[in-house]
């Protein structure tokens, strides 16, 4: 599947597309198949976000999850400051990512 | 210290003011994120793997501790409470808003700070020896020297577009403590016939290239110091590529047009700029070298030192180096606690490390490009209370120059650049060589690590470096062994075949059991493997 990505464009945070939103979590992220040009080019139109693209990933039993490791490190946050995650109540989150 | 003029601060205010309007211009809509990259990149704003990041720079890693609880101030506000110093003697931010940046350097510039050319193809802060001023085998300060090369290459109109980025190292010592010859130029003041001059080494760096630069002119007159590098700035402007980024770095103009030709070239520049005049005037020199003056060392200082407490002794036997005035030492604060992260600091730490300063060391600091912070001016009778304080927060790790003391760069943690994470491994090897004596008895040995082949984290000059890559989508991390930074620069070969995470740690147990095992007398590692080679090691790690 593919699932689109960009940062925030005023606080830099990490966002995914819902479908018709951004939301911080990969979890909420949607499959956008091939045809993902126009959403890129509308949204980051709209300021709604900065830089977006499309990237690989797998539907899991938890959600999307990315491809690539650096997008997984993107999705949860640094693996070495697991209180900064978006799971810091979660010591087990980081195995997400490797 | 340097302290602004009225120029110095008029300038960086303005570019706040022009930063301002361009973020806003940007939020509302009126610049593309493609118009608005190089103008935050100007200001050291890049946008990274979880937010935007902003690195500050310090110059020539010095600062005083007004700066740094401002840097304190700016983690604990606009960040999450930490910064991380980095092996280029600055601090990064790494969670920062967009909307918060033009405060965030006004506020930098209300203690004569700023970002400017923290990124780009432009001249970067010009680094230095951390000892400067301190240091009891420097024939001069380099520091005036660093701030000079700083006033002519900050918004320098000529070399703000160069082919690639430009990294400036001033040392004034033959022990090499910053890197020197690894810089795309590198400067170490000299005398010759009783006057001050400097040699020039031009073409070093590390990245996917790796140079160690040549030495180009064994003397220059300090008064021509400016119009030398000016020199060799405008032949690399000139001829330095443009068509491809990964060859556009001044060693391989050096390399491709030989040392020979490239010096040839900048000496027929700087005998043109010589009937220029534009050397700096002699009274700025002075002007400028007053800000260095020495603070005002008590001159009946005492050299006594009650080590009875071990724990102190170790720290001052490890992390403590001489002075040149009698009765102080330099004290050099480790950020590399059992299981931390390299160069990161809690606003509390740095507010701490700021207060120490002022207390004990002449309102002075360092950062150096090994990530720690250096207190320059400690008087000897003060070491035992500053230690005690350093201890309870967590800043007295007795490791420096040892395999603990490693650098790290941020990695894929944080880097959009990175391959594979960096300081996990850092943490690993902390915890797997925690043991103090352990680390003692396989005394000075260099670790530095990079997630990527751009080399931040110096892995070609380590003892031992790692180089984190991306082998199908999974870490992998190779082993090099034989670098140096030091005068007795050297860059470090692979070993072979990479390995996982711990693999990787597997291998640095092997190869610093075969040192033990092989070493002679007093011999370093580095020593040992120069002397024994690479092969002894290959067939211990891979058999």
């Amino acid at each position: 599947m593919k699932i689109l990505t960009g940062n925030d464009l005023k606080t830099g945070d990490v966002t995914w597309w819902t479908g018709s939103d951004w939301s911080r979590h990969v979890e909420d992220a949607v499959d956008v198949g091939e045809s993902f040009e126009t959403i890129l080019h509308e949204e980051e139109a709209a300021r709604r976000v900065n830089v977006p693209y499309a990237i690989e990933a797998e539907m899991t039993d938890d959600g999307p999850r990315p491809a690539h490791i650096k997008d997984r490190v993107r999705a949860l946050g640094p693996t070495v400051r697991p209180d900064l995650t978006l799971k810091p109540a979660d010591p087990e989150a980081g195995n997400w990512v490797i | 210290m340097y302290q602004y003029d009225k120029y110095d601060q008029q300038m960086v205010d303005t570019r706040v003011a022009e930063f301002r309007d361009q973020v806003e211009r940007r939020l509302a809509g009126e610049l593309t994120e493609d118009q608005f990259k190089p103008l935050r990149l100007m200001n050291g704003l890049y946008l990274q793997l979880h937010a935007y990041m902003l690195r500050v720079a310090i110059p020539y890693g010095t600062l005083n501790s007004k700066q740094m609880r401002m840097l304190g101030h700016i983690a604990r506000k606009y960040d999450r409470d930490y910064g991380h110093f980095t092996t280029r003697q600055n601090i990064q931010y790494n969670w920062i808003k967009l909307e918060d940046a033009p405060d965030i350097l006004a506020d930098l510039a209300s203690v004569e700070m700023h970002a400017i050319q923290t990124s780009g193809n432009c001249i970067r802060n010009i680094s230095s020896d951390q000892y400067a001023g301190a240091a009891a085998d420097e024939i001069a300060d380099p520091r005036p020297w660093a701030e000079i090369l700083r006033q002519w290459s900050s918004f320098h109109p000529e070399f703000s577009y160069l082919p690639r980025k430009f990294k400036i190292a001033v040392i004034a010592s033959d022990e090499d403590r910053a890197a020197m010859r690894l810089h795309d130029i590198g400067i170490q003041l000299v005398h010759k016939d009783g006057e001050l001059g400097a040699k020039f080494f031009v073409g070093g760096g590390m990245g996917r290239t790796p140079m160690i630069a040549p030495e180009i002119r064994d003397f220059v007159p300090a008064d021509e110091l400016i119009s030398y590098a000016e020199a060799c700035l405008r032949v690399y402007n000139r001829y330095g590529r443009r068509d491809n980024k990964y060859k556009a770095r001044i060693k391989i103009l050096v390399h491709e047009l030989g040392k020979e030709e490239y010096t040839k070239q900048v000496e027929e520049e700087f005998a043109h700029m010589k009937t220029l005049g534009l050397n700096p005037p002699v009274e700025e020199l002075a002007r400028i070298s007053e800000y260095f003056a020495d603070p005002a060392f008590e001159v009946d200082a005492s050299d006594e030192l009650d080590l009875s407490d071990p724990d102190f002794n170790l720290w001052v036997d490890q992390n403590t180096v001489v002075h040149k005035q009698a009765g102080y030492s330099i004290a050099i604060i480790s950020l590399k606690p059992k299981s931390g992260i390299p160069g990161d600091a809690s606003s509390a730490q740095i507010d701490l490390m700021a207060d120490l300063a002022e207390q004990y060391s002449f309102d002075e600091m360092r950062v150096t490009h090994s990530q720690n912070i250096v207190l320059p001016h400690v008087k000897k009778s003060d070491l035992y209370a500053l230690w005690q304080k350093l201890d309870e927060a967590g800043l007295a790790p007795a490791n420096l120059d040892l395999i603990t003391d490693s650098i790290a760069c941020p990695g894929l943690d944080y880097c959009s650049l990175a391959n594979a994470r960096s300081i996990p491994l850092a943490q690993k090897i902390s915890e797997r060589f925690a043991d103090l004596g352990r680390q003692r008895e396989l005394g000075e040995l260099k670790l530095k690590i990079s997630g990527c082949i751009n080399a931040c984290g110096h892995h070609h000059a380590g003892h031992i470096g790692i180089l984190g890559v991306d082998r199908k989508g999974t870490e992998n991390y190779q082993l090099l062994l034989g670098g140096s930074a030091a005068e007795d620069t050297s860059l470090a070969k692979i070993t072979g075949p990479g390995f996982s995470e711990d693999g990787v740690i597997d291998a640095i147990e092997t190869v610093t059991d075969l040192y033990l095992k092989e070493r002679q007398e007093d011999e370093r590692f580095i020593d040992t493997y120069r002397r024994v080679g690479m092969a002894a090691f290959k067939e211990a790690i891979y058999g």
